[in-house]
């Protein structure tokens, strides 16, 4: 066990959180291994922020242990970047977003230290990554929603992590933002960084992502998407209403028979 | 008058204690409007009132100090309770807050009753707390609200990446290590120093108003935290020294009332005709973009 989990990003061992005397997320067991873009997916109330921000110490946990690169969330901060939901702040805060970018490079900076020159530049060349460097001296609140999404993947990056968490990063993101949010996963991966997302759109999901965490309350399944992505799975997760699911998912395996399958364009979006 | 200022003993004290009072006061409260608790100052002033009654009871003593630490302590117990009964009680916050500020100022009330009818020959002069009378500060309160103000200050001035990534996005504070809670207790603890420093001068019923208003004004200037905070205090300043001024001419009329009605003007004119967002400009931009359209 030891062995595995030092090279294994995440490991999660029996994890139970409780929000008053109703389990949210139920004796979780799971191990992410490197590398991969991982997508966290379930309906409503599955628990899938919860299983953030439980792994980065948010919310009090009733059991359960969690191991990141073989150690505590404490220990292993420096190496973790996280995206919050984007609805989480207040976004008529009165500053600008290379502001906001900096705030990734306070945790190395440690108290009282003001972010000074080097800052600045590292922060600067994070929203270029994300193509929001014309932005940079833009009140927060003149942004569009994926702009404003940007400027917090531009956080997260200022981090300088190996291992990263967001928290559906794609909810009410305009079209140029999905595709720099794409490349940008691909980009961390390419560089060997993890990447865990709560992911809402089953239709984009196997495109998106490598390794699959079906979640309700209780881990349904967990791997890569090849094996994990089954209508079994989706069933055990979703339960029975979720017809849409299943529809997915017999196109997914119709994709992977090479069966030409007619594009189903409209997509479930997932609230 | 200006000359008067820096001459006349009563007049320099009220000066300066008020307008120690808007610098600190505006500066913090910045940081309460920004996280939606500016209701929260109201709480901690009400409950101010039964902690310098206690104080003066116990001790018998009207030495600033000691009625400040009682307000201090009443202070804190409000906002532990407070806390508390949000988190373990599903009561919503506005209704807890209503219950506590009520009951701390009844409870107040009462009290400063039974000292005004009690034979002690030391406890006129009690019931200025309510509603403030500037023309009785004396040097040496002067000088204790300064060392309050400036270690406020102080600690504001450490701590400004600390609390501006608090007041931002307190989750992500959390995930880089720094302690959400312990933060936000430290900004309540300066809140109610703002809080103590503002007794004799606004009083305890409209100190609320000296936390919000000058933020809320100098919200309407800038799209920046630092000229925000520096805005709100000499926002904060210029009403208290205007309105201390004013309620010292005539030494009738209380001075919270007057500060607040001075500062109401400053908060009024910013809401109005600050550039960018003044509902003035607002309006008139949203008049000329209408007319375009019928133009084209």
């Amino acid at each position: 066990m030891s062995n595995v989990s030092i090279d294994h990003p995440v490991v999660i061992h029996d994890l139970t959180v409780a929000y008053r005397d109703k389990p949210v997320l139920w004796d979780i067991e799971l191990s992410i291994p490197p590398g991969k873009l991982v997508a966290i997916i379930g309906p409503n109330g599955a628990g899938k922020s919860t299983l953030i921000k439980a792994v980065l110490g948010l919310v009090p946990t009733v059991a359960g242990t969690v191991s990141l690169f073989g150690g505590s969330y404490r220990e292993r901060r420096q190496m973790i970047g996280y995206v919050p939901q984007r609805s989480s702040v207040d976004w008529d805060f009165p500053t600008h977003a290379l502001d906001v970018v900096m705030m990734g490079t306070y945790g190395q900076l440690g108290w009282f230290k003001r972010p000074g020159k080097a800052q600045r530049e590292l922060a600067l060349r994070c929203l270029e990554q994300v193509g929001m460097a014309d932005f940079a001296n833009r009140q927060i609140s003149q942004l569009s929603g994926g702009q404003q999404q940007r400027v917090f993947l531009a956080r997260a990056l200022a981090q300088d992590a190996q291992l990263y968490f967001m928290d559906e990063p794609f909810v009410g993101v305009d079209a140029v933002t999905e595709r720099a949010i794409v490349n940008l996963l691909r980009d961390l991966r390419a560089r060997g960084k993890t990447v865990v997302c709560v992911h809402h759109d089953l239709d984009s999901a196997p495109e998106y992502f490598d390794w699959l965490v079906l979640l309700n309350v209780r881990l349904i399944a967990a791997g890569p998407f090849e094996t994990t992505f089954t209508s079994e799975n989706l069933r055990k997760t979703y339960g029975g209403t979720m017809g849409a699911a299943i529809k997915h998912i017999e196109h997914f395996e119709e994709d992977r028979l090479a069966i030409s399958v007619q594009a189903d364009t409209k997509r479930p979006n997932g609230h | 008058m200006v000359i008067e200022l820096f001459t006349d003993y009563t007049l320099r004290n009220v000066a300066l204690g008020s307008a120690l009072l808007g610098i600190v006061s505006g500066v913090l409260g910045c940081f309460a409007v920004l996280r939606r608790q500016g209701l929260l100052g109201d709480a901690l002033a009400h409950a101010a009132l039964p902690g310098i009654c206690v104080a003066f009871l116990l001790t018998g003593s009207k030495a600033p100090l000691v009625l400040l630490i009682g307000a201090a302590l009443a202070g804190w117990l409000a906002t532990t309770l407070l806390l508390t009964a949000v988190r373990e009680t599903r009561l919503s916050a506005d209704s807890v807050l209503a219950i506590v500020l009520s009951t701390f100022f009844g409870f107040g009330i009462v009290l400063l009753t039974f000292i005004s009818k009690s034979e002690n020959a030391n406890q006129a002069g009690l019931d200025k707390f309510l509603f403030g009378q500037a023309a009785t500060l004396i040097a040496e309160d002067v000088q204790t609200m300064g060392l309050l103000g400036a270690a406020a200050l102080a600690v504001v001035a450490g701590l400004y990446k600390e609390f501006k990534l608090l007041a931002f996005d307190a989750e992500f504070a959390a995930s880089l290590g720094f302690p959400a809670r312990g933060l936000s207790v430290l900004l309540t603890s300066l809140i109610v120093i703002a809080v103590v420093i503002g007794l004799q001068t606004v009083g305890v019923v409209l100190m609320a108003a000296m936390l919000i208003g000058p933020a809320v004004a100098a919200r309407q200037w800038t799209n920046r935290l630092g000229v925000m905070l520096i805005l709100a205090a000499v926002f904060g300043a210029a009403s208290g020294v205007s309105g201390a001024l004013i309620s010292v001419s005539d030494a009738h009329i209380p001075t919270g009332p007057v500060i607040i009605l001075s500062l109401t003007a400053i908060v009024l004119g910013s809401l109005f005709f600050a550039p960018a967002r003044g509902l003035v400009w607002s309006t008139i931009r949203r008049r000329q973009q209408r007319a375009n359209m019928k133009v084209e």
